[in-house]
C-alpha cells in the first residue's frame, strides 16, 4: 500500500493544531488510513489506494484538519481562465500510443529543495498508484520559463527522437533511451512495439518529454529559480487523467501557487475545444433514510452536514458538494461511509439484531469431520500439509507420471502446482519426521486437484483422505485394518481387487470399490519410493475419494 | 522399619542389581554382572536413587576404541609391516605394493611411517626403489610399538595411557579410521548407608509376586503371598493418542460458534475464474490485488468458462459504467478473457459471491459462513503464509445495517476468546463502508489486526443477486486468532507437520 512520510511540526502547522501523539495516532487510524511507524518528528502512514489526495502532507492535513474539526467544510479552490497561447495540441496520431492527457499551469510557486523533493514524490506515488506504475497515467512538472507555448502533444517515429534526457550529459536516441537510461530501461516495457512514441513538444519544436518515460533535461527540470510550472497527465482515459490533474493542481495551490486552465486541441474533437482542470465541486444527491438506513441510526439533515463538512464536503440546498480532489465517489454509499467515519467508528453501538435463522454444517464436511474422529479414536494423528507441491515431491519421487494443475510464476520453487492425491503429501511429512518415535500412523483429508476441461474452472477438485502407516511392522494387512474398521463406522460395503501402481510393491496395491465405483486404492510403499523419500521404516496407505463416497452414500 | 517398607517395594531389577553394587561400580559393568540389559539398569538404578539407596556419580571419560581400519589391522597386521616383508624379496615399489597387497593411499602412509624409523632408504629411478636399511632388518623380528597398542584390550581410556602407548596413539590417531575417540559420561554408583542396609536385607529370599497372571489366577499360587508393592508416584512413559490436527480442532470449533449463532455453510472450490474472484466482486481489472505478484494464476489449465450471459453482462455493465446501480462505475473497457483465467482463490468471499448468486427469494433474511484455505503469492515467513484460512461470513437482509456489522462480529470474536474488539476504517473494493477488526491480544494488552469486513457495495450485489439490498460481509484470517492460544509466534509453526509438536500439543479448549 501507498505509505506518505508526514513531518509532525509540518503536519501540526499546516492543520493549525497541536495534538499529543496518542491523540495523533488515534485520529490517523479513525480517519480511515493507517499508522505504520512515528520516528521522532517522522510520521509514516499508508493511505488506503481509494484515496490518493491524501498522498501529500498537504493533502493528508487538508483531511485530517476537518476531520478534527480545525477547517471543516468544503474547501474552495480559484482556477484562473486560460490566458493566451496556454493552449495545448492533441493530434491524432497519438491515438494508438497514449491518447490523452490534460493539463495545466501554476504559478507565483516558491521553491526549495524540500518542496521540489515534495513534488517528486508526490508525483511517483501518484504514478504507482492511480497511474499503476505510470500504465495507466503518467505526469510531467515543467519550468515555464523555459518553454515557449502553445504546446503540442504528438508521436513520432522513435528514430526521429533525439534529445537530452534528464540528468544525462548528452542527447539520445528515443531507442537509446530506452535501453541505456535509467527510466527507460524501467519503464521502456510501456511503449515497446509501439509504431510511433508520444512527445510534447513546444513552440519552438523542443522537445519537452517523451511520456510516460522521461523529460528532456533542457526543458523540463525544475530548479530552485523556477516560479511557473506547466503539468501534464498522459494515458489512457480522461476522467482519471484529469482526478490526477485535480489532485496536484490543488496540492500546488496549497503550497501557494496560482493555478490556470489550459484549453486543449483535440484534433480528433474537431472544433470542440476541452478546458483543464476543472475544480468545481461535483454536486451528488444524498438519500437521508438510506443513510440512516446504512448506519441504523437516526441522524437529523443537520448533523449529517456536519458530519459530510467533517470529511471536507459541502452541503446545500440538499446536495453534497464533493470536492475536486476526490475520485473515489463512485456511489451514494460511498458518503454514506464517510458520514460514518466522521460519526467515529468507536461511537457506534454494536447490536445483534433479532433475526431468526437455523445453521447447518455442510453434509461433505460433516463426513470429513466423522472420517477423521474414527481415525483418531484408531490412534491416528491427523496432518495439514500445503496443497502446494512441486513436480519432484509429487512425481519424481512417488516415480509416477500424474499429469498436474500448474501454477504460473510462484515465488517459491518448492510450491509450482497442486497435489492430485495426497500420498505424495503424507510421505513427505514421514520424510521431515525419521527422528521421531515410531510407529508414525498419521492421516489427512484435503483437496486433491485435476484437469477437467467440463468443469466451470477446467479443475475438478475431490476431497480426499490419506492414511499412511510407517512403523517396522507396517504392512498392507495393517493399512487395510484400518480401512476396514473405518467402512465399518461408516456403514459401507467395499469390495478389492488387485491393480498395478508404479508407487507400490508390485502385488500388493489393490482399488477400493463401492457400488462398482473405483474410490481409492490400498497398498505397501514400494522400497524405492521409500528410499526417495530417505525413510527408513515400511509403509502403507490408503488413499480415498470421499467426495465420490458422499454421492454412493446419497443413493 | 523403614528398610522394611522400601524392600516390599523394590521392583526385580532393583533386586537383581542391589547385591552387585560395589563402590564405584560402572553402569555398564553392573548391567553385565546383574545379567540385565543395560536400560533396565539405568532404570534400576534410577529408582533406587530416587529411594535415596545410592548415590551416582558422573565422570567424564575420553575413551579410544578401535575403527574400521583398526578393527582391520589388527587382524591382517598394519601396513608398514607387510610393506618391510615384502620388502625381503622385492625392492620395486610396485612389486612391494603388489606382494603386501596394499592400497594406493597406504603405500604413501607405509613409506612415511618406515622412514621415521629409519627402515627404508628410497631411491628414485623410474621408479621408487626400496632397500631396507640395518635398521629395517632388525625391525623385521621385532614388534612395533603400534602392533603393541592395537593389541590392547579396547576401550582404553586416554588418562591411563603410558608414555610408550600415547607416542603410538598419537601416530595412530593422524591416520586414517584406526583408531576414533569418544568422550563418554560414565556413571559410578555408590550404595549410601541406607542402600546399604537395603542391600544385606534384600539377599533374604523372601518371594514376591511382581506381575499378577491368568495362570495364578487359574491355579491359585498368588495365595499367602505377598506382592512387590509398587511406587504409586513414579512417573509412567507416555502412550501415543490419536489426534486431530490443533488447527482442525479449532477450525472445528470456530464453525460450531458460526452454526450456534444460526449461520449455514459455505463450501466450493479453491480454484475459481477471475470472474467470481474479483469480478462479481467489482474489482476494476486493472486493480493490482489482480498482479501475478500478489495472485497465484493457474498456467495449466489457463481458463475457465463464464456463467450465463445474463449475470456476465450486468457484472460487465456494472464495471464499466455502473450500470443500474446508481454507481458510476469504474468507467473502462471490461474484457471477458480477462475474467477467464483461473486463480487460487485470494479470499473465501468468492463463495459469498456464488452464494448471492445461488439465492432465491424466500432465503432472504438469510446468514452464511465459510471456513476454509485462500492463497496469496507470498514467500513463507514468520507472519506469512501462501495458503491460510479464513472465516468468511455473510448476513443477507433488508434491514441489515452497520451496527449489525459491528455486533455479529463482537460476538464471534467474544465466543473465541477476545473479549474486546474495535473497529477502524478500512478500504476493500468490494465493501463500502469497509472495517478492519483489531482485537486485544489478552496477555501482552495490545491490539492487532485481524482482518476485514464490510458492507458489499450495490455493485457487488445487484449484478448477482438481483436485487440492492444491505449484505454485512467479513473475511478475517483466521490463523493468526488461533496463535495466541497455542503460544505460537511463527506461524508457519501451525502447519510444519512435526509430529513430537503435535503428539504433545494441548488441546484447543475455548
Amino acid at each position: 500500500m501507498p505509505t506518505v512520510n508526514l513531518n509532525k511540526k509540518v503536519l501540526e502547522s499546516l492543520i493549525g493544531k497541536k495534538l499529543s501523539l496518542e491523540d495523533l495516532k488515534h485520529k490517523i487510524s479513525m480517519l480511515g488510513t493507517d499508522l505504520d511507524k512515528i520516528e521522532g518528528e517522522e510520521i509514516i502512514v499508508e493511505v488506503f489506494p481509494n484515496r490518493p489526495d491524501m498522498l501529500s502532507e498537504q493533502g493528508f492535513a487538508r483531511a485530517l484538519s476537518s476531520f478534527i474539526g480545525v477547517k471543516t467544510g468544503l474547501k474552495k479552490y480559484k482556477i484562473n481562465k486560460p490566458m493566451k497561447d496556454y493552449e495545448v495540441k492533441i493530434k491524432k496520431d497519438v491515438e494508438k500510443v497514449r491518447p490523452y492527457t490534460v493539463c495545466a499551469i501554476v504559478k507565483k510557486m516558491k521553491f526549495d529543495d524540500d518542496k521540489i523533493k515534495e513534488i517528486i514524490q508526490i508525483q511517483e506515488k501518484l504514478h504507482v498508484s492511480m497511474g499503476r506504475n505510470r500504465k495507466k497515467l503518467a505526469i510531467g512538472i515543467y519550468p515555464l520559463e523555459k518553454i515557449k507555448l502553445p504546446i503540442t502533444y504528438t508521436a513520432k517515429k522513435p528514430s526521429q527522437i533525439k534529445f537530452k534526457p534528464l540528468e544525462s550529459e548528452r542527447e539520445m536516441t528515443a531507442f537509446q533511451i530506452l535501453s541505456q537510461h535509467p527510466a527507460g530501461r524501467n519503464y521502456g516495457f510501456l511503449l515497446e512495439g509501439k509504431e510511433l512514441f508520444p512527445i510534447f513538444i513546444d513552440a519552438n519544436k523542443e522537445i519537452l518529454s517523451m511520456p510516460p518515460i522521461i523529460n528532456s533535461h533542457n526543458t523540463g527540470k525544475i530548479s530552485e529559480k523556477t516560479k511557473e510550472i506547466f503539468i501534464e497527465c498522459s494515458g489512457f482515459d480522461l476522467l482519471s487523467l484529469n482526478q490526477c490533474l485535480n489532485i496536484i493542481v490543488t496540492t500546488l495551490i496549497d503550497m501557494g501557487g496560482e493555478a490556470y486552465q489550459m484549453q486543449l486541441l483535440y484534433e480528433k474533437y474537431g472544433k470542440k475545444k476541452l478546458v483543464s482542470p476543472n475544480l468545481e465541486p461535483e454536486k451528488w444527491n444524498l438519500n437521508i433514510d438510506y443513510v440512516n438506513n446504512m448506519l441504523g441510526l437516526k441522524l437529523s439533515k443537520k448533523e449529517i452536514k456536519e458530519l459530510l463538512e467533517k470529511m471536507g464536503y459541502g452541503y446545500e440546498n440538499d446536495k453534497v458538494l464533493v470536492p475536486a480532489y476526490r475520485t473515489d465517489i463512485l456511489h451514494q454509499i460511498d458518503l454514506a461511509e464517510d458520514i460514518a467515519i466522521a460519526y467515529g467508528y468507536e461511537n457506534f453501538e454494536p447490536k445483534i439484531p433479532n433475526v431468526s435463522t437455523i445453521g447447518q454444517e455442510d453434509k461433505l464436511e460433516i463426513l470429513k469431520s466423522r472420517v477423521a474422529n474414527i481415525l483418531a479414536n484408531l490412534g491416528l494423528i491427523e496432518t495439514i500439509s500445503y496443497h502446494l507441491t512441486s513436480k519432484e515431491e509429487h512425481n519424481e519421487k512417488m516415480m509416477c507420471e500424474e499429469e498436474v494443475v500448474e501454477i504460473e510464476k510462484s515465488k517459491s520453487s518448492e510450491y509450482t502446482m497442486l497435489r492430485s492425491w495426497i500420498t505424495p503429501s503424507l510421505m513427505q511429512v514421514l520424510s521431515k519426521n525419521t527422528n521421531r518415535e515410531y510407529p508414525q500412523n498419521i492421516f489427512e483429508i484435503g483437496n486433491t486437484f485435476k484437469i477437467n476441461k467440463s468443469r466451470e474452472t477446467s479443475v475438478e477438485e475431490n476431497q480426499h483422505l490419506a492414511i499412511a502407516i510407517c512403523g517396522p511392522d507396517a504392512d498392507f494387512t495393517k493399512a487395510k485394518q484400518v480401512f476396514d474398521s473405518l467402512m465399518n463406522a461408516l456403514d459401507l460395503k467395499y469390495e478389492s481387487k488387485e491393480i498395478e501402481h508404479n508407487s507400490f510393491i508390485p502385488g500388493r496395491v489393490a482399488n477400493i470399490i463401492i457400488n462398482k465405483k473405483d474410490v481409492g486404492l490400498i497398498g505397501e510403499v514400494h522400497p524405492q519410493v521409500i528410499t526417495n523419500f530417505k525413510i527408513e521404516m515400511p509403509i502403507a496407505t490408503v488413499e480415498l475419494n470421499l467426495t465420490r463416497i458422499k454421492e454412493e452414500m446419497k443413493k | 522399619m523403614e528398610v522394611e517398607k522400601t524392600l516390599s517395594k523394590l521392583h526385580t531389577f532393583e533386586r537383581k542389581v542391589l547385591p552387585n553394587i560395589k563402590d564405584g561400580i560402572s553402569l555398564f559393568e553392573l548391567a553385565e554382572k546383574s545379567m540385565l540389559k543395560e536400560i533396565e539398569a539405568t532404570r534400576a538404578i534410577q529408582w533406587l536413587y530416587n529411594k535415596k539407596a545410592v548415590e551416582i556419580k558422573e565422570e567424564v571419560k575420553e575413551l579410544i576404541s578401535l575403527d574400521e581400519n583398526g578393527l582391520l589391522y589388527a587382524k591382517k597386521g598394519l601396513p608398514e609391516r607387510r610393506f618391510l616383508q615384502a620388502a625381503i624379496n622385492n625392492s620395486k615399489i610396485s612389486d612391494i605394493k603388489k606382494a603386501a597387497e596394499l592400497g594406493d593411499d597406504e603405500i604413501n602412509i607405509c613409506i612415511g611411517a618406515l622412514k621415521k624409523k629409519a627402515a627404508i632408504n628410497i631411491d628414485k629411478k623410474d621408479e621408487l626403489i626400496i632397500t631396507l636399511t640395518e635398521n629395517g632388518k632388525k625391525l623385521l623380528n621385532k614388534e612395533f610399538l603400534e602392533e603393541t597398542f592395537l593389541k590392547k584390550k579396547f576401550p582404553l581410556e586416554t588418562k591411563s595411557l603410558s608414555p610408550e602407548e600415547k607416542f603410538s596413539f598419537d601416530n595412530l590417531i593422524s591416520r586414517k579410521k584406526i583408531l576414533k575417540k569418544d568422550v563418554k559420561k560414565i556413571k559410578n554408583i555408590c550404595l549410601t548407608a541406607f542402600g546399604r542396609d537395603l542391600s544385606k536385607k534384600s539377599n533374604t529370599k523372601k518371594e514376591y509376586i511382581d506381575r499378577l497372571t491368568p495362570k495364578m489366577l487359574k491355579d491359585g499360587s498368588w495365595k499367602n503371598k505377598e506382592f512387590r508393592a509398587y511406587d504409586v508416584t513414579i512417573n509412567v512413559p507416555k502412550i501415543n493418542r490419536g489426534k486431530r490436527h490443533f488447527v482442525s480442532q479449532s477450525i472445528e470449533s470456530a464453525k460450531r460458534i458460526w452454526l450456534d449463532m444460526g449461520f449455514k455453510e459455505m463450501t466450493g472450490d479453491m480454484i475459481q475464474t477471475s470472474f467470481w474472484n474479483f469480478d462479481a466482486l467489482f474489482t476494476a481489472q486493472d486493480h493490482p490485488v489482480r498482479d501475478l505478484q500478489d495472485t497465484f494464476y493457474i498456467q495449466k489449465p489457463k481458463k475457465g468458462t463464464l456463467p450465463e450471459k445474463d449475470v456476465v453482462d450486468k457484472v460487465k455493465r456494472t464495471h464499466e459504467y455502473g450500470w443500474t446501480t446508481n454507481s458510476k462505475g469504474w468507467k473502462y473497457n471490461w474484457n471477458e478473457e480477462e475474467s477467464k483465467k483461473i486463480v487460487l482463490r485470494t479470499h473465501t468471499t468468492c463463495l459469498s459471491a456464488q452464494t448471492l448468486f445461488n439465492l432465491k427469494k424466500e432465503d432472504v433474511p438469510g446468514k452464511f459462513f465459510a471456513l476454509g484455505k485462500c492463497f496469496r503469492n507470498e514467500t513463507l515467513d514468520w507472519s506469512h503464509l501462501f495458503e491460510f484460512n479464513q472465516t468468511e461470513g455473510i448476513v443477507v437482509d433488508e434491514n441489515a445495517n452497520f451496527r449489525h456489522l459491528l455486533g455479529y462480529l463482537k460476538a464471534f470474536f467474544k465466543k473465541m476468546g477476545y473479549e474486546k474488539a474495535r473497529f477502524r476504517p478500512a478500504y476493500f473494493p468490494y465493501t463500502e463502508f469497509s472495517i478492519e477488526i483489531d482485537v486485544l491480544h489478552p496477555v501482552h494488552n495490545t491490539w492487532f489486526e485481524l482482518g476485514g469486513a464490510g458492507i458489499f457495495r450495490p455493485e457487488v450485489v445487484k449484478p448477482i443477486l438481483g436485487i440492492d439490498i444491505p449484505v454485512l460481509a467479513w473475511g478475517p484470517g483466521f490463523d493468526r486468532m488461533i496463535l495466541e492460544f497455542y503460544k505460537i509466534n511463527d506461524i508457519r509453526e501451525l502447519y510444519k507437520n512435526d509430529l513430537k509438536q503435535l503428539r504433545e500439543i494441548k488441546d484447543w479448549t475455548r
